[in-house]
C-alpha cells in the first residue's frame, strides 16, 4: 500500500513567546513493514537542530525557533509504502535491550485491577504470543472506545476504573498488563488510515508493542481496534508511555498561553 | 560575561546604595524627633514623607498603621518584610555577591561578607542596647568600605561597569524621589512655601542626602529652593546630583559599548538625559514645574533600568 | 596511626609537632582555621535540617598520612577501577556484552532506575561516561583497603581536599618544610584539561567549558563556584543556557556564546525537561538532542549512575576481570543482596552485626549500623527491609582504621574513610590526595558530613 500523509500542527500563543524548542519523532524508520519514499518535516521559521537515530531506532530531530513568535506550524508531508507483516516488527534496527521496557512509569503502573485483568485474560494461554493476543482482547473488552472521557494525563489504572478511553488509554493499559506478567511492552505512536465508519477514527494513532521472546521480535497490538498493525499503519516511534513516545515534544519560553490545532489526513494512493 | 553575573553585580550596587540611602533617612528621622514640631505637622508627617520617598510608606502602614518612632526604626533597619530595609538590602547584596563570588576580589567579598556577619550579630543584640545613630553610621561605614574595595581592587572590566551602572542608577532614582516627595508633600500648603518652615524642610532634605555642608560651601547665604534645585540637579560637583549620576551612567555605558563594540539604546537614552540636564537652568526647571520635571526624570530612570535589562541583563541579547 | 603500639612510620614527622603544641595554641589555631573557612565562605548546608545555612563542616587539623608506596598501590587500584567502570558503561549502553556473557544479571542493569534509555546506542567522546570517579575507601589493616562505594556521577567534596590543604599550609608552614608532602593543587587544571579533552564531535576549536549548578541554594554551591573560579570557566545555571540550532549557548552580555563541554552538578532527571522530568526548571530544554547529535558533551554523561548503584557495586571486581583481563587490586566489601532470599535470611538474622544500606541511597541516610543501634532501631529497620528487600544490601561492620584526631581531651583515635578523585578523559589522572572524612563521635563509623562528620587534610609523602 502506498500512503500519503499530511499532518499539520499549529501552535498559537496568545502572547508572543521568546523562543521555542522542539524535539521531533516525526520521521518513520524503514523496516519490512514500511519504506518511506518521500518524507518532509518543516517548522515555520525554525533553525534546524541536531538529529540522530536513538537506541530504539527512531530518528529524532531538534528544531528551535527564535522569538518573539506567536504562531508556529509544524507540517509533515510524506509518502510511504507499507506492507502487512501481521504486526511483527522485522528489520527494524535498534539496540535497547527488551528488559528495559519492563520499567513502569506513572501512566503504565499496574494496580490490582490491571493485574487481575491480565491474570484473567491469559488463563489457558499457550505461549507468550497467545498471551499477548488475549491481553489485547481483555483490554479492549474492559475499556470501551469513548473519546472525551479521558485526557492526556489519565493513567492506565484510571482508564480501566472508568471503563472508557481512547487509543492512548488502551495502549497504556495493555503495557501495564503485559509488564505485570513480565512481558516487556512499549508505547508506539504513529498514523492510521481508516475508511469511513471503520470504528475508532484516529488518524494520529497509538498502540502497544509487546516483546515476544520466541519470535525474538516486537509485535504490535492495537487494542483500540482489536488487531495487529497492518498496511494501514505507519509507525513513527516508541517509548515507555505516551509522553516518552510523543511525536512532538516541545516547550516555549514565555508567558503566552498555548493553543493547539492538529489536522491529520492519510490517504491511499490509487495504483 | 554571563548576563546573570552582570545582573548580580548590578544589583549588589543597587542594594548597597539603597542601604546607604535608608541609613541617611534614619539619621534624618532621628534628628527630626529631637526638634520641636515646626508648623504643627509633627514628625509623623516628616517620617511619612521619608517613607514615601523610599517607597516603603504603604508597607509600613499595612504592618504598623501609626507612625511610631521605634516602629519606624525597626521597619527601616531590621525588618525583612520591608524589601528596602537595611537588613534586607545588606542580605540581598551579600547573597548576590555569594552567587558571583568568583567575579569579585577577596577584599570586596570580605567587605560584603563582614557587613553581613556583623548584621547577624546586630540582629541577635537586644534592641535596648542599640543606638539608632550608631546603626546608621555602621551602615554608611560598611557601604563606604564596600565601595572602596570595589574601586581599589576590582578589575576595570565590564563587571566594574555594571556595578557602577547600578550605583548611579539607584542614586539618581533616590535623589529624584527624595526631592519629589518633599516638593509634592508641601505643595498644597501654599502658605508655607517660602516661609521659615519651608526652609527647614529643604535643610532636612540636604541632610538626608548628606550634602548640607557641601551645599553651604558651594553657595553660601540664604537657602533657597532655586539654589537647592541647582545643587541637587545641575551641579556636577555634588556627588548625588542628577547630572553627576547621569554622567556616571554615560561613562560606564560608553565603556560597555566600546568594549562590546555595540552601541545600545540604553547608552543613547543616558546620553540624552545628560544633555537635557546640561542644557537646563534652575529657571527652566521651575518654569516646567519641579514636580513635573522630577516626574519625567524618574520616568526616564525607570526606562533606563528597563533598557539595561533588555540590552545587557536579560540574556536575550543578540 | 599506631601499629602494635608503635607510631606508624608516615606519622613520625607529626609526633614532635603534636608533642610540642600546647592546648591553648591548639584552640587558637582551631579558631583561626574556622575563621578562615568562614571568611572564604566555605560552608555546608544540609538539606531539610533547617538551622544555619552557613554551617561549617568541622575541620580537624591532624592530617591523615600515606607513604608514597602505600599510595602507589592505591593509585593503581583506583585507576583500574575507574577504567573498568567506564568500560562497563560504554558496554551496557551498547551491545551489553557483559550481560550476554552472563557475568552480571540483566535485570540489575536494564531494570535499574539509573539506566537511561535515552542514551542507549550513544558512545560519548573518548568512550568516557564518568569523568570524575570518586571512590570511597576504608582501611582495615596495613595493606588492606576496601572500596565502600563508587561515585560515578558527580562526587562532591573535592573543594575540601583543596581548601583543607590551603589552610594547613597557611597555618603550619613549618610542617610543609619538614615533610615531603606531595601537592594537590594541580587538580583544577587537570580537571579543566580532562573536560576539554572530551569536547564533542562538532567542536572545531578550543572548547568552552562551563559548570552547570542547580543554583546558589544548593548545599554544594560553594564547591561549584570554587571549581569554576580555579578552572577559569563560567558557572552557569540552567536559565543561563539555551539550545539553538545544533548547539548550546550561554546568555552573555555580549550575546550568545557557544558551550562545548558542560560539567553538570545536577541530576540526570533535571537535565532536560523535554527528555526527563518535564517539570524541571534547573535544566536546559533540548539539551539531550544536542548531546546525542554531538553538539555538546555532558560530564558526567547522563546514565553514568547505573555503574555506581549499590547492587551493581558487587559486580565491579567482575568488570575488572571482564573488561581489563586483570585481577582487581582493590577489594569490595563482602555484600549481601537482600533481593536474594537466602542472603536476606542471613541479613535478617544478623542485623545487629551488619551495616545495611539502601541500594540507591547516599549521604549516610536510610542506613543501619547494627552494632551501634538500639533494639528498637533494629526492629524498625527490619520491618523496612521485609517490606522491600530489593531496596537493601548489607555489609559486615568493618574494623575501620583510625587516625589521630584532636578532641576535647587531647588526641584520640577516630574512624576515617578516604575519597580520592580520579579524572578520566584523554588521560587518566589522580592527584596524590583526597578527602579524608572522620567520624568525630567516639566509636562512630558514620563519616558523612551531613551526619556530623568532619574532614582532614590528606597527605601523600614523596618517597
Amino acid at each position: 500500500m502506498i500512503l500519503t500523509v499530511t499532518h499539520r500542527t499549529l501552535y498559537r500563543y496568545d502572547a508572543p513567546v521568546r523562543g521555542v524548542v522542539q524535539s521531533h519523532r516525526l520521521t518513520p524508520a524503514a523496516f519490512e513493514g514500511q519504506q518511506p519514499r518521500d518524507w518532509r518535516v518543516t517548522v515555520s521559521g525554525s533553525v534546524i537542530g541536531g538529529g540522530f537515530r536513538d537506541g530504539a531506532g527512531d530518528w529524532v530531530q531538534a528544531h528551535t525557533v527564535q522569538g518573539p513568535v506567536s504562531e508556529i506550524e509544524v507540517l509533515v508531508e510524506g509518502v510511504i509504502e507499507t506492507v502487512d507483516t501481521a504486526g511483527v516488527l522485522r528489520g527494524h534496527k535498534e539496540v535497547v535491550a527488551p528488559p528495559v521496557y519492563l520499567r513502569k512509569t506513572a501512566p503504565t503502573r499496574p494496580d490490582g485491577a490491571l493485574r487481575a485483568l491480565a491474570q484473567k485474560a491469559v488463563a489457558g494461554a499457550e505461549d507468550p504470543l497467545d498471551q499477548a493476543h488475549r491481553l489485547m482482547a481483555g483490554v479492549a473488552d474492559a475499556i470501551a472506545y469513548r473519546p472525551g472521557q479521558t485526557d492526556a494525563g489519565t493513567t492506565a489504572a484510571e482508564a480501566l476504573a472508568l471503563g472508557a478511553g481512547v487509543c492512548q488509554d488502551h495502549a497504556h493499559a495493555l503495557i501495564a498488563c503485559a509488564c505485570s506478567l513480565g512481558l516487556p511492552a512499549r508505547y508506539v505512536s504513529g498514523y492510521l488510515m481508516v475508511g469511513e465508519g471503520d470504528g475508532p477514527n484516529e488518524a494520529a494513532h497509538a498502540w502497544a508493542e509487546i516483546w515476544i521472546e520466541g519470535l525474538s521480535a516486537w509485535v504490535g497490538f492495537d487494542a483500540a481496534n482489536r488487531c495487529c498493525p497492518n498496511a494501514q499503519y505507519i509507525r513513527l516511534g516508541s517509548g515507555f508511555d505516551a509522553q516518552d513516545a510523543a511525536p512532538i515534544r516541545g516547550t516555549a519560553r514565555g508567558t503566552g498561553e498555548e493553543n493547539l490545532d492538529v489536522t491529520v489526513a492519510i490517504a491511499a494512493v490509487q495504483q | 560575561m554571563l548576563s546573570r553575573t552582570a545582573d548580580n553585580l548590578y544589583w549588589i550596587a543597587r542594594y548597597i546604595e539603597r542601604a546607604e540611602t535608608m541609613a541617611r533617612l534614619l539619621q534624618v528621622g532621628e534628628r527630626i524627633s529631637l526638634v520641636p514640631d515646626a508648623g504643627g505637622a509633627g514628625f509623623r508627617n516628616e517620617w511619612d514623607s521619608l517613607l514615601q520617598a523610599s517607597g516603603t510608606a504603604e508597607g509600613f502602614a499595612r504592618k504598623y498603621g501609626e507612625a511610631v518612632q521605634r516602629n519606624i526604626e525597626s521597619y527601616v533597619f531590621f525588618d525583612y518584610d520591608n524589601p528596602s530595609s537595611i537588613a534586607s538590602c545588606v542580605s540581598q547584596a551579600r547573597e548576590n555577591a555569594r552567587i558571583v563570588r568568583s567575579a569579585l576580589t577577596a577584599q570586596v567579598w570580605d567587605a560584603l561578607n563582614t557587613a553581613f556577619q556583623e548584621l547577624r550579630q546586630l540582629e541577635r543584640t537586644e534592641r535596648s542596647e542599640l543606638d539608632i545613630p550608631a546603626l546608621a553610621e555602621w551602615t554608611t561605614n560598611k557601604t563606604a568600605m564596600i565601595k572602596g574595595a570595589i574601586d581599589t581592587t576590582l578589575l576595570r572590566n565590564d563587571g566594574w561597569d555594571f556595578l557602577h551602572l547600578g550605583y548611579n542608577l539607584e542614586r539618581a532614582d533616590n535623589t529624584a524621589r527624595l526631592m519629589d516627595v518633599k516638593y509634592y508633600v508641601l505643595l498644597p500648603q501654599l502658605d508655607l512655601v517660602g516661609t521659615g518652615y519651608d526652609n527647614y524642610q529643604w535643610i532636612t532634605l540636604l541632610r538626608a542626602l548628606s550634602v548640607l555642608r557641601a551645599f553651604r560651601w558651594a553657595y553660601g547665604g540664604e537657602v533657597t529652593a532655586r539654589k537647592i534645585a541647582d545643587f541637587l540637579i545641575l551641579n556636577g560637583q555634588c556627588p548625588r546630583s542628577l547630572i553627576t549620576c547621569a554622567s556616571g551612567m554615560v561613562t560606564h555605558l560608553d565603556r560597555l559599548a566600546e568594549g562590546y563594540a555595540r552601541p545600545t539604546g540604553t547608552q543613547a537614552l543616558a546620553r540624552r538625559m545628560r544633555e537635557d540636564l546640561s542644557a537646563m537652568t534652575p529657571d527652566t526647571i521651575f518654569d516646567e514645574g519641579l514636580h513635573e520635571f522630577l516626574g519625567r526624570f524618574v520616568h526616564d530612570v525607570a526606562d533606563l533600568a528597563r533598557l539595561v535589562r533588555e540590552d545587557y541583563l536579560s540574556g536575550d541579547v543578540r | 596511626m599506631y601499629d602494635d603500639g608503635q607510631v606508624r612510620p608516615p606519622y613520625a614527622g607529626l609526633e614532635a609537632w603534636t608533642n610540642t603544641m600546647p592546648a591553648e595554641l591548639r584552640h587558637l589555631k582551631q579558631a583561626e582555621a574556622e575563621a578562615l573557612f568562614r571568611r572564604i565562605g566555605i560552608t555546608f548546608a544540609v538539606y531539610g535540617e533547617g538551622g544555619d545555612p552557613d554551617r561549617l563542616i568541622p575541620f580537624d587539623m591532624f592530617p591523615r598520612v600515606f607513604t608514597g608506596a602505600e599510595w602507589a598501590r592505591l593509585e593503581r587500584g583506583i585507576k583500574q577501577r575507574a577504567r573498568a567502570l567506564n568500560a562497563f558503561l560504554v558496554d551496557v549502553y551498547g551491545r551489553g556484552e557483559i550481560v550476554r556473557a552472563g557475568r552480571i544479571p540483566a535485570h540489575l542493569v536494564y531494570r535499574n532506575d539509573a539506566y537511561e534509555k535515552a542514551v542507549v546506542g550513544f558512545t560519548p567522546p573518548r568512550g568516557v561516561y564518568s569523568h570524575i570517579v570518586g571512590i570511597d575507601l576504608v582501611r582495615t589493616g596495613p595493606d588492606q583497603f576496601y572500596v565502600l562505594e563508587d561515585n560515578c556521577r558527580t562526587p562532591s567534596g573535592v573543594s575540601y581536599m583543596l581548601e583543607n590543604r590551603e589552610i594547613m599550609m597557611r597555618m603550619f608552614p613549618g610542617l610543609f618544610r619538614e615533610n615531603p608532602i606531595q601537592p594537590v593543587d594541580r587538580y583544577p587544571e587537570l580537571l579543566r584539561r580532562t573536560l576539554a579533552s572530551v569536547a564533542p564531535m562538532k567542536c572545531d576549536r578550543d572548547p568552552t567549558v562551563a559548570i552547570l549548578t542547580p543554583g546558589h541554594f544548593n548545599s554544594a554551591y560553594y564547591e561549584h563556584s570554587f571549581l569554576a573560579d580555579l578552572m577559569g570557566v563560567e558557572l552557569v545555571e540552567g536559565q543561563d543556557l539555551f539550545v539553538e540550532g545544533e548547539f548550546v549557548w550561554m546568555r552573555t552580555t555580549e550575546g550568545p556564546k557557544k558551550v562545548d563541554v558542560i560539567y553538570r552538578r545536577i541530576d540526570d532527571a533535571f537535565l532536560d525537561p523535554l527528555c526527563f522530568r518535564p517539570d524541571s526548571t534547573l535544566g536546559v530544554p533540548g539539551l539531550m538532542d544536542v548531546y546525542r547529535s554531538g553538539g555538546v558533551t555532558i560530564a558526567s554523561a547522563p546514565g553514568a549512575g547505573v555503574a555506581d548503584d549499590k547492587a551493581v557495586y558487587t559486580y565491579v571486581p567482575e568488570m575488572v576481570r571482564f573488561y581489563l583481563g586483570e585481577e582487581p587490586i582493590l577489594e569490595n566489601v563482602p555484600t549481601w543482596q537482600c533481593s536474594r532470599a537466602d542472603e536476606l535470611k542471613y541479613v535478617l538474622e544478623n542485623l545487629h552485626d551488619l551495616v545495611v544500606k539502601e541500594v540507591h541511597g547516599s549521604g549516610g541516610y536510610g542506613m543501619l549500623v547494627g552494632p551501634c543501634s538500639t533494639k528498637q532501631q533494629i526492629a524498625a529497620f527490619r520491618a523496612k527491609i521485609e517490606e522491600n528487600p530489593g531496596n537493601y544490601i548489607a555489609q559486615p561492620t568493618l574494623a575501620l582504621s583510625t587516625c589521630p584526631t584532636f578532641v576535647e581531651q587531647g588526641i584520640a583515635p577516630r574512624h576515617v574513610d578516604l575519597r580520592p578523585y580520579c579524572l578520566m578523559g584523554e588521560r587518566i589522572e589522580l592527584v596524590p590526595g583526597g578527602l579524608t572524612r572522620v567520624a568525630l563521635t567516639e566509636g562512630s563509623l558514620v563519616v558523612n558530613s551531613s551526619q556530623g562528620g568532619g574532614v582532614k587534610d590528606t597527605w601523600v609523602l614523596a618517597e
